[in-house]
């Protein structure tokens, strides 16, 4: 326990010092906050839950959109902010852009929780593939009817606030990462903390069986929605605080954006290894590490390297980087190996 | 919100035709989902990238001079030889597992087909000009491109080809033990291995086919692909794996659905109509199902 602690101790001040430390690399930071939290955040329904959702990014997207929304509507009429593009006549204060994000960030949180409690009930009930259709369904759904909606911008995008001149660029990287830096904070503590109850012990019953579980009489309908409506609340936050670093909100390449985001997270947790607490936050570094590397000297061929690492981590390597680490040093994981029957095992390969 | 369709009968006439037209090439590429889905037990997400891909191949053969009907006869050929590919690389590899890791590797496969046409074809919306004139019924009131009803009937005719090889032929017999009892089928000497490379490679033909009557009768973009996978998708599962009828109809009923609400919604609502239809469709199974207490696994 006590060497637990001396890690967490490490890791926060880690996290609080980086932006001082590698002050080039801000925006990268933030972003890695937002990529950890969205894979472990799916991974309470793909990892813990067996429920392989593509449609997480529904979460992101409405909190992003609805981050933006409120923090310039407190302010300013919302039609004519988008209607005028990145002509923006309106500029707001200090004050008014940190009272307007803070109460973005709030609604971006709680709406998108309520949302997926609201369709939980209908969409959960469906079972394995035809879930994970319909999550993507969902996701692609929410992308093309928010395309259409003028008063969020349509097809033209949805600026969202500058940051207000204080203290110029270096402010806002670490504004932006504090943010994220905190609520990544946040969901871990809380994922932490409800996965060292009984909540994790049936989400894991739900996966290895739903009709005994239900036998058993546990109520898995209800603590199905809970689970999601956990991720929908860290998944709408990081959205909104993802909507403000990027500035630019499209409703098909940044908020809904299935084809990145949305299969990001899924990529992420299985990298690192599904249905463990350290395995999506490995894989979300891992991956974010080869991307930015791949974004940036293949450019333009970041998307053939994508499917190319999808096909190959699904097939060759689906235990992922937590699997393997258990297979090779089960005794680290707590696990007590017969070391005759091990030896039978290899020679049996 | 728009309910001018209503309020003109020949607008909801060619409202209707359209969407039937449309539809037998959903409920052609439908059928090829419901084949490799039956028969190796796999949802193929990029199912609608190989459409495209068939459809650039018919684009290519119109740029240089060659009728785009032709393509027709000739991306069946090519995407049937792409599709036994595709098998041997990845699909092989994933055909007994968990359904959700084949939806991953074929999600993989769609990204990768996407961005590479988009490499190959560049990001335009193109379109294979057939030359084939339009027809007018009921005073010029309804206007039908001749492409369209040629798309239909070509499609339903291969259709009827392939349900009768499948009855007739001995790899369609084959194809039809493995989909029953893959196990009992090899034990009688069926190479399942074979017939599921060939189920792979015939789906892919269906989309080549499909492909290139779009790309004669609508547009094609190499995004557009999610979409028709979507589609495929819903029409089998509102029609049940094995339904022939059932995939016809519901296909041209999705097509009026479409048109419908191409008309009363908007067409940058189109698409997400699908998807929305999708989930309403699977959330309504869902309370069926729940209703009757059995699940399906």
């Amino acid at each position: 326990m006590n060497k637990n602690l001396i890690l967490y101790a490490s890791i926060l001040v880690f996290g609080l010092a980086a932006p001082f430390i590698f002050p080039a690399f801000k925006v990268q930071l933030s972003i890695l906050c937002v990529l950890i939290i969205l894979a472990v955040t799916w991974n309470i329904q793909g990892g813990e839950m067996g429920y392989n959702s593509f449609g997480n990014i529904l979460f992101y997207g409405l909190g992003m959109y609805l981050c933006a929304s409120v923090q310039v509507g407190m302010f300013f009429p919302l039609a004519e902010w988008t209607e005028s593009g990145g002509e923006k006549t309106f500029v707001h204060t200090p004050t008014q852009f940190f009272q307007g994000m803070a109460a973005g960030l709030v609604v971006a949180a709680v709406v998108p929780t309520i949302v997926a409690g609201l369709i939980g009930y209908s969409i959960l009930g469906l079972r394995g593939h035809y879930f994970a259709i319909c999550t993507l369904g969902l996701g692609v759904a929410a992308g093309e009817i928010s395309g259409g909606i003028e008063i969020i911008g349509a097809g033209q995008g949805f600026t969202t606030p500058p940051f207000p001149n204080v203290g110029g660029l270096e402010a806002r990287g670490e504004f932006f990462y504090f943010c994220s830096f905190f609520a990544l904070v946040l969901a871990f503590i809380t994922i932490r903390a409800i996965y060292s109850t009984r909540f994790k012990l049936i989400l894991n019953a739900i996966r290895d069986n739903e009709d005994k579980a239900e036998a058993m009489g546990i109520e898995t309908m209800k603590y199905k929605i809970i689970g999601w409506m956990v991720s929908a609340f860290f998944c709408g936050l990081a959205g909104g605080i993802m909507g403000g670093l990027v500035g630019y909100i499209d409703s098909t390449d940044v908020a809904f954006d299935g084809r990145e985001m949305g299969v990001f997270m899924v990529l992420m947790a299985i990298l690192g290894g599904k249905g463990t607490l350290w395995g999506p936050i490995i894989g979300a570094t891992v991956f974010h590490i080869f991307k930015e590397g791949f974004w940036t000297f293949f450019l333009g061929w970041q998307y053939v390297a994508l499917g190319v690492l999808i096909v190959v981590i699904v097939i060759y390597f689906p235990e992922g980087i937590m699997g393997w680490l258990r297979e090779k040093y089960p005794e680290r994981f707590g696990e007590v190996v017969d070391e005759a029957d091990r030896k039978a095992q290899v020679e049996l390969k | 919100m728009d309910f001018m369709v209503f309020q003109y009968p020949m607008i909801t006439v060619q409202a209707c035709l359209d969407g039937i037209l449309l539809g037998v090439l959903f409920a052609l590429i439908a059928y090829g989902m419901a084949l490799q889905w039956g028969v190796m037990n796999i949802i193929n997400i990029a199912q609608g990238d190989l459409v495209i891909l068939g459809g650039y191949i018919a684009y290519f053969m119109y740029l240089y001079g060659i009728h785009p009907a032709w393509g027709v006869i000739v991306s069946p050929f090519i995407m049937y030889f792409v599709g036994v590919g595709i098998y041997k690389l990845v699909i092989n590899k994933v055909v007994d597992r968990d359904l959700f890791i084949s939806i991953l590797a074929t999600f993989g496969i769609s990204i990768l087909f996407m961005q590479l046409m988009n490499f190959a074809f560049g990001a335009d919306v193109v379109l294979a000009n057939s030359g084939y004139g339009t027809t007018f019924l009921f005073d010029s009131n309804v206007v039908l491109p001749n492409s369209k009803i040629f798309s239909a009937v070509v499609s339903i005719a291969f259709a009827i080809c392939l349900v009768i090889y499948m009855k007739k032929s001995k790899l369609g017999r084959a194809i039809r033990a493995t989909a029953q009892n893959a196990r009992a089928a090899k034990i009688l000497g069926v190479d399942t291995e074979k017939v599921y490379a060939a189920t792979f490679g015939i789906n892919a033909a269906l989309c080549g086919v499909a492909g290139a009557l779009i790309s004669i009768t609508f547009t094609i973009h190499p995004y557009m692909g999610l979409p028709y996978t979507i589609r495929s998708f819903m029409i089998v599962i509102v029609a049940g794996l094995g339904n022939l009828p059932g995939v016809a109809m519901s296909g041209m009923g999705l097509g009026v659905f479409e048109e419908f609400a191409d008309y009363i919604l908007g067409t940058e609502f189109r698409i997400g109509s699908v998807f929305l239809l999708l989930v309403l469709i699977l959330v309504y199974r869902r309370f069926k199902l729940s209703r009757k207490r059995e699940y399906l696994k």
